[in-house]
């Protein structure tokens, strides 16, 4: 039986925080040492987390398959950090942030988590600042603050378009020090294989070293997945090619519930797909749409170049829809009203899936100096891919999977129910509700791993009484010979069919089917073509080479069957959730002008799933939403 | 003193001595190319030159070992960095290609040893007097009495000799690839450069070497040419 | 497009490796290099050999895990890019590519074009840090940085780690990679505590693990894929000196 108790402090919203933290047990300083804690995973949650943990004396050892702890995907982020400085004296404070965030993900966050979330927001952008991250700055030398979508206010901070990268950079020279000091092992180009639980608790992993093909057990008192993701099921995503399921996945099939794993965002401003040789979509950051405008022709397969369409035969279709957000329109809703005018038959490009981002006004209103100076890298980007000028003619975009709110599911200490195993940054569901806020995955990220994590842990060890174990348990020799099993089960099979090109079937099955718009035709159709495409993937794909070896396609081919598993428990939460909220469009489920329209009765609670057998439906556990300082209201961003 | 071998050990410290003796060297060569143009001031200019230079034997001497320990720091320092970047790229790439490197600056090496061949030669050709014997310890008499050194015929006689002035020639021809990318060089390696000053020091290490190797060029070439004649009476 | 392809092939860190030659067929311009050997590696899995093991993840030059030397230069010939954002409308019909892995001492080949480059990792251990804890840091706009310093240190912060730098100096030089992060905190007022004591430290590291020195020939600046200027080699020589003196 799983048990959901979000272990939420009591008292005024406001307060929790403080109260928790006054309330947590600690750990004697020069106790720390003695424990140990393994760490998944070295982007923005797991690089800060594992750096911090190690500044207050724990024992630490880090893991991530990259060469180095400085790749993550975190570092794609381009557009910034969100924090409720209120330095632009524009009426910002951290009830704003935090009702921000709850009413961009739909209601479908705990309260008590985003109003923490924007509590520490401001710590992250003082540490950060002290860290040496180069921010963007006035001319006075003060940070500058650019506006985001979802909000009215300016509370993104940025470094360029690079805020990701300036951000994990800091959390990696921050881990990178604790690295020199000892304080933390580092185990780059590694992939952890298998949660371990002894009596009950987390208490190791299982890893495969990605160079030499070695199986190895570690053994630790608590367990951090900081795994990102999942948005690579739809084969083509905005991640990075590495980013996979595999750790969480592996955690939700040794009883971890996963929740809200439906709840995937759409991203509005990627570049459209030019082929079937595509590996991957690419993101602009959508603070281009601060000074582009979004629209496609009128006419249905108007075919003229963009800049010959008169300006009364453009349909600026989210200005026109949402007057007062207008191109700033949250994510989910900006993603589905461009699916929407392409279904029309008034897409652009050769595909007619595309629609346009102009900068003509704005380069008109500020000169074009000002326009390189805000977007010159993603401009240079646009180019290179599409050798087409974005300051000459409009850039062509389109959505594209991009963030995935669901993860794993955390009580307010960010442990799930298997006591011991903690999950943080992407990889836990806790704080973006059915739809992520732009800015809000770094915020997130950090919050968790500088000030949340570090807290919560000294409590988990301070109370936790483990007892001492090592990795001859057979707990662990178990779940190596597990890993051994189906390292020499994917290399034996040698079918006919390389494992991407099941990957790239599944991903269209999960495009087609559980996209954008959802309906239960769909999803029931998408749970009749999963089962048996996974059983042929299981006998018919080849890898070749060794298991001793450093082996990409070995590498890909366990993802990729982890993904075949993980991709059923999406489209069963997708179909159980028959109403429409944030992200998830139920097309049952919408207002007469074709809003999403959310069923606040029957579905204010997280879905938290709970492993039962692999093709078995997964027992569904309900987590209910209790809103003491919000009012639900119906998302209007009008 | 510890402390300095530990900076001269270090990649940054061995190329701030290489590039500090290098400096002292160009003001050097800048020097000596200015006492050779004396030579179309004529015999007389060019000869008195030469004795007020050895006039005080202690700045010469002096002059002469600052500048051994100079020469000695630039080629030390020079062949320890080139020695540990030949182990640091032990493996080469089968394609060779490179995007804005010069060739002054991938050679410099191999120009900076045939230079120091060169000297050698030079000065046991002018100095030391032992390569080109009949052309050494030449005197020039003095109106008023007494004689001193005739550097002036040295030179004139010695370059009419078609070889030596060859190996001169080819010789400053290295001085150039070598000057070219030094010169501008060793402001970056001092950090005593800017963005905007860049494109100007770059430029410069050209131009200087261009300055110093066609001055000291012209000299060989107007005693080919014979418009730079021997003394009147030739050789006594 | 067709094209010809000429890839170095090494099983594992002791084996003797060589150059391969394999077709690349029907390659559409619009792919970048890595989907054009994403197409050669599915033809080659399909024949049961092994596919050739490159480095890459995030596919939108920003994560500097690809590391490809092409054609003798890193990266590529378009300035200013990364491999997995190099198109191949920049090649011709028919053209023959020369593929190979970073080459370096301190970097050595683990497969095929796979380098370990944990030795960058090493020379930031020694200092490519600001000491601070989480906790302890005073408001953002407590210490204010002039606009055009806060520019300077991003140009030098732009830095992904990939290597190119290293590649293609024919010493296997790390300097502009080291610059880059030694300047983005020398710029800032948050790095000056540690300055003198940062850059002494990671060019010690630097040495130690046997990359070579800057002849000052600047290919490291025209293959690096953010295009970092060597001003910043420039300027931790004049810490270097300085913080000696």
């Amino acid at each position: 039986m799983i048990n959901l108790d979000a272990h939420a402090p009591s008292g005024p919203l406001a307060e929790k925080w403080n109260r928790h933290r006054n309330e947590m047990k600690l750990v004697n300083p020069s106790n720390k040492r003695k424990f140990k804690i393994l760490v998944v995973g070295t982007g923005l949650a797991g690089g800060s987390a594992a750096a911090t943990l190690a500044e207050l004396g724990y024992n630490v050892e880090a893991f991530c398959y990259q060469d180095s702890p400085r790749r993550a995907h975190s570092i794609a982020a381009q557009g910034g950090i969100n924090a409720a400085k209120n330095y632009q004296n524009d009426g910002d404070s951290v009830y704003r942030l935090f009702y921000d965030t709850i009413k961009g993900g739909d209601f479908r966050a705990r309260e008590s988590n985003v109003y923490r979330l924007a509590q520490v927001s401001n710590a992250i952008i003082d540490h950060c600042a002290a860290q040496g991250v180069p921010f963007a700055r006035e001319y006075g030398g003060l940070l500058d603050n650019r506006s985001f979508g979802g909000a009215q206010v300016s509370r993104t901070f940025y470094a360029r378009g690079q805020t990701g990268q300036q951000l994990l950079l800091g959390a990696y020279a921050s881990l990178i020090r604790q690295i020199g000091r000892g304080a933390v092992k580092m185990h780059s180009r590694s992939e952890m294989q298998e949660l371990v639980l002894v009596d009950g608790v987390a208490r190791g992993i299982v890893t495969r070293d990605l160079v030499t093909g070695k199986i190895e057990s570690h053994v630790g008192d608590a367990v951090v997945l900081a795994t990102g993701g999942y948005g690579n099921l739809y084969f083509l995503s905005t991640m990075a090619a590495g980013c996979n399921v595999t750790a969480a996945y592996r955690a939700y099939k040794k009883g971890a519930a996963f929740a809200n794993p439906c709840y995937v965002q759409i991203h509005p401003t990627c570049i459209p797909i030019t082929g079937d040789h595509q590996s991957k979509l690419t993101l602009m950051s959508e603070s281009l749409r601060n000074d582009g405008r979004i629209w496609v022709p009128k006419k249905v397969g108007d075919k003229r170049a963009p800049n010959d369409i008169p300006e009364d035969e453009r349909d600026y279709y989210l200005e026109r829809k949402y007057p007062s957000y207008g191109n700033l329109a949250p994510r989910d809703i900006s993603s589905r009203s461009a699916k929407e005018v392409c279904d029309e038959g008034r897409g652009v490009g050769e595909a007619g899936r595309g629609v346009y981002l102009d900068f003509a006004d704005s380069i008109k209103r500020l000169g074009v100096e000002t326009i390189k100076e805000r977007y010159g890298n993603l401009f240079d980007m646009y180019f290179k891919i599409t050798a087409e000028d974005g300051y000459k003619i409009p850039m062509r975009i389109y959505p594209a999977t991009h963030y995935t709110m669901g993860g794993l599911w955390v009580d307010y200490n960010l442990m799930s129910n298997v006591p011991g195993l903690h999950v943080i940054g992407e990889a836990n569901f806790s704080d973006h509700g059915a739809n992520r806020l732009g800015a809000s995955a770094l915020m997130q990220g950090l919050a968790d791993g500088y000030f949340i994590l570090p807290y919560t842990m000294g409590h988990w060890l301070a109370t936790a009484k483990l007892p001492k174990v090592s990795t001859d348990r057979p707990e662990f020799k178990q779940a190596e010979a597990e890993v051994d099993g189906k390292v020499k089960k994917l290399l034996s099979l040698k079918g006919k069919r390389t494992v991407k090109s099941f990957h790239r079937d599944l991903g269209k099955i999960m495009w087609e089917y559980c996209g954008m718009g959802r309906n239960d035709a769909g999803l029931k159709k998408a749970l009749e073509l999963i089962p048996p495409l996974r059983e042929e993937f299981w006998k018919n794909i080849t890898v070749p080479g060794a298991g001793e070896d450093l082996n990409t396609e070995l590498e890909r081919a366990g993802r990729v069957a982890d993904y075949f598993e993980f991709a059923e428990l999406l489209v069963y939460d997708a179909l159980e959730r028959k109403e429409s909220c944030g992200s998830h469009f139920r097309e049952e489920s919408q207002t007469s002008e074709g809003e999403a329209k959310r069923d606040d009765e029957n579905y204010c609670h997280v879905s938290a799933w709970e492993f039962t057998g692999v093709g078995q439906r997964p027992n569904l556990h309900k987590e209910p939403l209790a809103f003491e300082t919000v009012q639900l209201g119906q998302r209007s961003y009008k | 003193m510890g402390g300095f071998f530990q900076f001269a050990k270090s990649s940054i410290g061995s190329k701030v001595l290489m590039a500090l003796s290098g400096a002292v060297l160009l003001l050097w060569i800048t020097g000596h190319m200015l006492g050779n143009l004396q030579i179309y001031a004529g015999q007389d200019a060019l000869n008195s030159y030469a004795e007020k230079l050895r006039s005080v034997a202690v700045f010469l001497y002096v002059v002469r070992v600052v500048m051994l320990v100079i020469v000695l720091t630039h080629i030390v320092t020079s062949v320890m960095l080139w020695v540990e970047n030949r182990r640091a790229r032990s493996s080469r790439y089968a394609y060779n290609n490179t995007v804005q490197a010069t060739v002054g600056s991938r050679t410099m090496i191999w120009s900076g040893l045939l230079v120091f061949v060169f000297v050698i030669y030079h000065l046991a050709h002018l100095t030391w007097g032992q390569i080109h014997p009949e052309f050494a310890h030449l005197v020039q008499k003095l109106p008023g009495g007494g004689e001193r050194p005739d550097v002036y015929s040295m030179v004139v006689l010695g370059y009419q000799n078609g070889l030596i002035s060859g190996s001169y020639i080819i010789a400053m021809l290295c001085l150039w690839f070598h000057l070219s990318h030094g010169f501008s060089s060793l402001f970056q390696t001092l950090g005593l450069t800017s963005v905007k000053y860049r494109p100007l020091i770059e430029r410069a290490g050209p131009v200087f070497a261009t300055i110093v190797v066609a001055a000291n060029i012209s000299i060989p070439l107007t005693v080919l040419l014979g418009l730079v004649k021997p003394a009147v009476g030739g050789l006594p | 497009m067709n094209l010809t392809l000429h890839v170095w092939r090494q099983k594992n860190p002791q084996a003797k490796g060589q150059m391969v030659t394999y077709p690349a067929r029907e390659i559409s311009p619009n792919m970048s290099f890595l989907e054009m050997l994403d197409i050669v590696n599915e033809e080659l899995v399909l024949k049961g050999e092994e596919p050739i093991a490159f480095d890459h993840d995030c596919r939108e030059g920003i994560c500097g895990m690809c590391s490809l030397v092409i054609n003798g230069i890193a990266h590529g010939h378009e300035r200013g890019t990364t491999v997995c954002q190099l198109h191949m409308r920049h090649f011709k019909d028919g053209q023959e590519i020369t593929i190979e892995p970073w080459r370096a001492k301190p970097f050595p080949v683990l497969r095929d074009l796979i380098v370990d480059r944990s030795a960058l990792d090493r020379i930031m251990m020694a200092g490519g840090f600001i000491s601070v804890n989480a906790g302890g840091a005073p408001d953002a706009n407590a210490l204010p940085v002039p606009k055009e310093h806060a520019e300077l240190a991003m140009d030098a912060a732009a830095c992904i780690g990939c290597g190119a730098c290293v590649a293609s100096c024919k010493n296997a030089s790390a300097m502009l990679f080291m610059s880059a992060k030694i300047c983005q905190f020398a710029h800032l007022p948050q790095g000056q505590p540690e300055r003198m004591d940062r850059v002494r430290k990671m060019v010690a590291a630097m040495d130690a693990e046997g990359f070579g020195n800057c002849t000052n020939q600047y290919e490291c600046e025209a293959v690096c894929p953010k295009e970092i200027s060597v001003r910043f080699i420039a300027e931790m020589n004049r810490d270097y000196w300085r913080a000696w003196l």
